[in-house]
């Protein structure tokens, strides 16, 4: 555990960085002192925009990139110094799944399995996982990309991994595979598996995850349980009318004396870190003013998404602890930076 | 182990193994097809033909200068003015009629397959053939396996980079013994065949044979070589085709470029700075170059070219460092450099 005390999280990061210099396009950091924890039996969702560092962190978790400053830890055990050691109980599927076209699907996860000391039986056991056994001896240049993907996830899976850690694993998936990746993804976390997931369908990890990590160039910007980040994010609240328009800056000035935070629109105001509907209606009846709608107001994870990295901080003009937002998560991690 | 043991696997399964293997054998074949039908095998009726045709050669050559020399006493006698081209020199006896052991029956046999001098040759071919099937087939063992995805899929199961390439190496190294080892084999054995039923194996002593042994040895280490470099090659670039392209762009442009610089610039033993000098050296033992424009006088006063020998000891040195140089430079960016 990295400067911990108790249970060590399943996979933790701190202060990771990683540079890349280039004579053409000079110097271009990646990761700029990023921080993330996966508590065990998590499905934690990792999201975000094009190049902000998503794949960059996987990859150097995984050991393919060398970092150049920050820890990591996976089991409590630091990496990449520990990898060759934890790797048995990590399947991880990295960008886009490749593999050697000409080869079959069950070649293909044999000689892996054959690789990393996996009995054979394994193989017929994920592709069957998958629903891949049927074309388990078709070439791959075959396949879909959809059926590639699934391949994938059938490779990450061959070890019996402790932690899974899939990078945009429905790319290419129709509808009805992404249901049918979901639900995989669901067994997997009940049987106890860790799944990080990074994607960009944030509708589906609003409904698969449990937790997420949000990152923007290179730095996280909130992270925690779904429900407590959407609740913190993104004008989620309650939509309240009055019989009176013209009242709307009175109950504005009441609701925000008496704590609530107030934003007037034209025809409404939007009331957040109210307790209860029945607070606001009972605030404003006590000066008067009678309430015509109360709604209720979710916002979902991309609103969410949007943002936060919309207003990510630019790189080296404000630290990361000034803009992330961490919420505590129910086993107590997920604060730091907050 | 098991990586070894799976590497191994996958080399078999490549379709780049399998084609070039193919191509590799037909044109092996191919060669020993040719060989069997370009040779043939000496029986009496071929030296007594031999002789005949030796004789009449040599009857044919006696008419003509005494035909000549004829020419030449009648020209004397008529006192023929000369072209200024002096046909006939001044003393007619000078024309000799020729020697009869100038006509050896030998020159007028057919072509057979001698397996104590020709097999050295056949050697060669085999090594040069095997070689370039073993850069190929290194070459796209790591390159095709780093443009595909599979090198980032294999190390997100073994995250120990060297133990990757390594055991791809073994792999690699171990099928191109055993391939050498096989077709060597076999070569050995088709050209005894086509030696006993298209040549001789006569004179093929213990000796001879230890050497034959030898220069297939030193065959099968230069396929290694060949193979080692491509799969380096191959792994500096992270692909295959710039193993190929630099390997082309070096002989052609380099070596042929080189060549004709030095030819113009008239440097001595140009051929000294060529790799083909060095892969002849290695194979056959030994490269003698020759001056032509050089003299350098023998006790007898004839004059002989300058010459300078390459043996297969300098030829191993420059190959042992062109292998050790692209390999450990292969490990060293393996290790160093981020998988993107």
């Amino acid at each position: 555990m990295i400067g911990g005390q108790g249970v060590a999280p399943v996979l933790e990061i701190q202060g990771l960085e990683k540079t890349y210099r280039s004579r053409r396009h000079g110097v271009r950091r990646a990761l700029d002192g990023f921080d993330m924890v996966v508590e065990e039996g998590e499905v934690h969702g990792f999201l975000g925009p094009n190049g902000s560092g998503k794949t960059t962190t996987l990859r150097t978790l995984l050991g393919l990139i060398r970092a150049n400053g920050g820890r990591m830890a996976i089991f409590g055990e630091e990496v990449p110094a520990a990898l060759p050691r934890v790797i048995g109980r990590i399947g991880a599927i990295v960008e886009s799944p490749q593999f050697f076209p000409h080869f079959t699907a069950y070649d293909t996860l044999s000689l892996l399995a054959e690789a990393g000391g996996v009995p054979q039986r394994r193989v017929g056991e994920v592709l069957d996982l998958v629903g891949l056994a049927e074309r388990a001896r078709d070439r791959v240049k075959s396949y879909s990309l959809g059926m590639k993907q699934r391949l994938a996830v059938a490779s990450a899976l061959l070890k019996e991994p402790q932690l899974l850690i899939l990078d945009e694993p429905a790319n290419g998936l129709d509808p009805a595979g992404i249901r049918e990746m979901r639900t995989l993804l669901r067994n997997l976390a009940d049987s106890g598996m860790t799944v990080v997931l990074s994607s960009h369908i944030l509708a589906e990890i609003q409904l698969i995850c449990d937790s997420v990590t949000i990152i923007s160039k290179g730095r996280r910007v909130a992270a925690g349980p779904v429900a407590e980040v959407l609740a913190r994010h993104s004008g989620s609240g309650l939509r309240v009318r009055l019989e009176a328009v013209t009242d709307l800056p009175v109950a504005a000035e009441v609701l925000t004396q008496a704590g609530a935070r107030v934003t007037v629109h034209t025809d409404h105001l939007m009331v957040e870190s109210a307790e209860k509907p029945a607070w606001v209606t009972r605030t404003l009846a006590a000066r008067n003013l009678y309430v015509s709608e109360l709604t209720p107001v979710t916002a979902d994870l991309e609103s969410v998404f949007l943002e936060l990295t919309e207003t990510a901080s630019i790189p080296g003009q404000a630290s990361q602890s000034a803009q992330s937002v961490a919420v505590s998560t129910t086993s107590g991690t997920g604060g730091r930076g907050a | 182990m098991s990586l070894y043991k799976a590497e191994l696997r996958r080399l078999s399964k490549r379709r780049v193994t399998t084609y070039m293997g193919l191509l590799g054998l037909l044109v092996l074949a191919a060669v020993a097809v040719g060989t069997f039908f370009s040779n043939q095998k000496i029986g009496p009726a071929h030296i007594a033909a031999a002789e005949r045709e030796a004789e009449q050669v040599y009857q044919e050559q006696l008419e003509y200068t005494q035909y000549e020399r004829r020419l030449c006493e009648e020209a004397q006698r008529a006192g023929t003015p000369s072209d200024g081209k002096d046909r006939f020199p001044p003393d007619c006896s000078s024309i000799e009629p020729p020697k009869r052991e100038d006509f050896r029956p030998e020159w007028y046999l057919p072509e057979t397959f001698e397996f104590r001098t020709d097999f050295p040759q056949a050697i060669i071919g085999w090594a040069l053939i095997l070689a370039m099937v073993a850069f190929i087939v290194g070459a796209s063992f790591v390159g095709a396996e780093w443009s595909s995805g599979g090198m980032t899929n294999l190390l997100l199961w073994r995250p120990q980079r060297i133990q990757v390439l390594l055991a791809k190496l073994g792999a690699l190294v171990t099928g191109l013994v055993g391939a050498s080892v096989l077709t060597g084999l076999a070569w050995f054995g088709t050209f005894w065949l086509i030696a006993m039923t298209r040549g001789s194996t006569e004179g093929v002593t213990a000796g001879v044979w230890r050497s034959l042994l030898l220069t297939g040895l030193r065959g099968v280490v230069i396929v290694l070589a060949a193979g080692v470099v491509g799969f380096a090659l191959a792994a500096l670039g992270r692909n295959t085709a710039l193993a190929l392209g630099g390997v082309i762009a070096a002989l052609l442009v380099g070596q042929v470029g080189l060549s004709i610089a030095l030819a113009i610039a008239q440097v001595e033993f140009a051929e000294k700075w060529l790799v083909s000098t060095y892969v002849l050296a290695w194979l056959n033992k030994k490269v003698t170059l020759e001056n032509w424009t050089s003299c350098t006088q023998t006790v007898t006063g004839t004059c002989e070219p300058a010459r300078l020998e390459i043996v297969w000891q300098q030829a191993g040195v420059l190959m042992a460092a062109v292998v050790l140089i692209t390999l450990g430079a292969a490990l060293w960016l393996m290790r160093r450099r981020d998988v993107t």
